[in-house]
């Protein structure tokens, strides 16, 4: 169970900051050492990205900023967390789209509200509201099999914004889509966060796509996973510009150079 | 590319051609099938000059079948009353214990051999005990019970347990309560496994009721199917026996395409089970 950090920091959080990690850990019961320990800041509103090799403990981390994986040791805030009822706060999209293949694209982004007991007409505007959002609208009344790759990762994504969360956590959303696709849904998870100002913790093992995206990128290293570098991405711009830049061919080269450096020590200059 | 586009639609067509054929072969065979069967046992019953109360004739048994329909009627309609109150009970507590034994392991550690002991002994041996301790019908419907509610209980227990991990972490994310999850998750998801474990239950409680019966029969009273077949047996009157054996087949049958019309309308909508291989 967490057992928290004597003197690390005070209970509550400073206004500006979402999340923060202290010392946070994670241990298998068969002993292995999968997490930590880990410190990690995240602002109100930022866009970071966790880089790291398969198996590195990144979605580990997810999972215990969600509250979904308990720590071995350390302490997780997350604004508001404790205040509003856990699930309100925070929206969690999978790496599968993990939609309910027995009920509609509304019924699915209907769920978190439903589960939440809110009124009917209140609950229905706000899933038009999330569908509209993605584009899918119009896809109210089908199935999840009736839907691409792409747009069930939309829903699944409709749906962790339904409740409005503060705090955004995806899980290598896209990683089991196609380039095209992928590149679609990046730009429009970027407008999307322009528009609502959500804090967005963002799970990759792809070098483009966390320098494209992020504010920052936290290049994790395997196991046990621990920050192993941080690099920040200073360019205002997102667009397809950015994407074809020298710029973004720098950054993501001294982001593949931390990730090969973290992931093998010897390799370090 | 474009030079290959009219031969390739050639092989769809033809595909189409050769699914129609399947469909019409499938339906149209086992009836060739069984009008040959009773031909030729006409045939053998024919120029073999063998008598009704050996081998009755297929027409002998048609005979029989509209003479003593009056007869026959009621004791189908006893013996699918006891079918259907089996199935009931067996769908019922099979899923009502599936769903205990997934609230508590130690439930299910303590109860589940019994279950298997139960489903393993045959029920032809506790038949005769059961009537001795039970009035008669509610014996018979026991007995129809514990043929029944194992392949219910197995299924729902794997569907229960077949609930994507992801999605129960979503609900535990989301803060549902126990009711809440069973109610929009577990259930809807084991759906599929319930159904198929009711398909099997449909017909093992027609046979549940039979060998009830037919136990209760030598005990000499009811007057289901069963019993008609039982004591026509003893009256050396085989036509009305091929007339009985005749309905239970239709009768079990019948319950089949019940269950597997239910379970296809109420899957049709998402689960791969009851989509075309198109869709």
């Amino acid at each position: 169970m967490a057992e928290p950090a004597p003197n690390s920091f005070d209970s509550s959080l400073q206004a500006d900051t979402a999340i923060r990690l202290r010392q946070v850990g994670k241990v298998y019961d068969n002993g292995v050492k999968a997490l930590g320990p880990l410190d990690l800041d995240v602002r109100k509103g930022e866009f970071i990205s966790l880089l790291g090799p398969s198996g590195c403990g990144k979605s580990t981390a997810l999972r215990i900023i969600a509250g979904l994986s308990a720590p071995t040791s350390g302490e997780v805030r997350v604004a508001g967390h404790a205040a509003v009822r856990a699930g309100q706060s925070i929206g969690f999209v999978f790496q599968e789209p993990t939609l309910m293949p027995w009920a509609t694209v509304h019924d699915n982004v209907h769920l978190p509200l439903k589960l939440a007991r809110i009124a009917r007409v209140d609950a229905d505007r706000r899933v038009g509201e999330a569908l509209a959002r993605v584009g899918l609208a119009e896809f109210a009344g089908t199935y999840p099999r009736e839907l691409s790759g792409g747009m069930k990762m939309r829903v699944s994504l409709a749906r962790a914004l339904v409740t409005d969360p503060d705090v955004l956590l995806m899980d290598e959303p896209f990683a089991a889509l196609d380039e095209i696709t992928r590149f679609k849904l990046n730009n429009d998870l970027l407008e999307l966060w322009r528009g609502l100002q959500k804090t967005v913790v963002f799970v990759t093992h792809s070098v483009f796509e966390s320098v494209f995206l992020s504010q920052r990128v936290i290049v994790m290293t395997a196991r046990p996973g621990r920050i192993a570098d941080e690099i920040r991405i200073d360019a205002p711009e997102r667009n397809e510009d950015f994407r074809t830049s020298a710029e973004y061919a720098a950054y993501c080269r001294a982001a593949s150079i931390a990730l090969a450096c973290a992931s093998d020590p010897k390799v370090a200059p | 590319m474009s030079a290959f586009e009219p031969s390739s639609s050639q092989p769809g067509q033809s595909g189409r051609q050769a699914d129609r054929v399947t469909s019409i072969s499938r339906f149209l065979l086992p009836v060739v099938v069984l009008a040959a069967g009773v031909l030729g046992w006409d045939l053998v019953v024919r120029l073999n000059q063998i008598p009704p109360y050996v081998l009755p004739s297929p027409g002998a048994v048609v005979h029989t079948l509209i003479v003593d329909w009056p007869i026959l009627w009621q004791s189908l309609l006893t013996t699918l009353l006891t079918t259907f109150e089996g199935f009931m009970a067996a769908a019922i507590g099979g899923v009502a214990m599936a769903l205990l034994f997934n609230r508590s392991k130690w439930l299910e550690y303590s109860l589940f051999p019994y279950a298997i002991i139960l489903q393993v002994t045959p029920v032809i041996a506790i038949a005769p005990l059961l009537l001795i301790y039970l009035p008669q019908q509610t014996a018979v419907v026991v007995c129809a019970w514990i043929v029944a509610f194992f392949p219910v209980l197995a299924n729902t227990t794997l569907g229960l347990n077949s609930v994507d991990r992801n999605l129960a972490g979503l609900f535990k994310l989301y803060g549902a309560s126990p009711v809440q999850t069973l109610r929009y998750l577990k259930l809807p998801a084991a759906l599929p496994y319930i159904l198929g474990g009711l398909r099997i239950a449909g017909g093992l409680s027609l046979i549940g009721a039979v060998v009830a019966e037919i136990a209760a029969g030598s005990a000499g009273a009811g007057s289901g199917l069963a019993y008609r077949i039982a004591e026509s047996s003893y009256r050396l009157n085989i036509p009305r026996m091929f007339a009985a054996l005749l309905l239970l087949s239709v009768a079990g049958i019948v319950i089949y395409m019940l269950l597997a019309l239910a379970s296809h309308l109420i899957l049709r909508r998402w689960h791969e089970s009851a989509l075309g291989k198109d869709s």
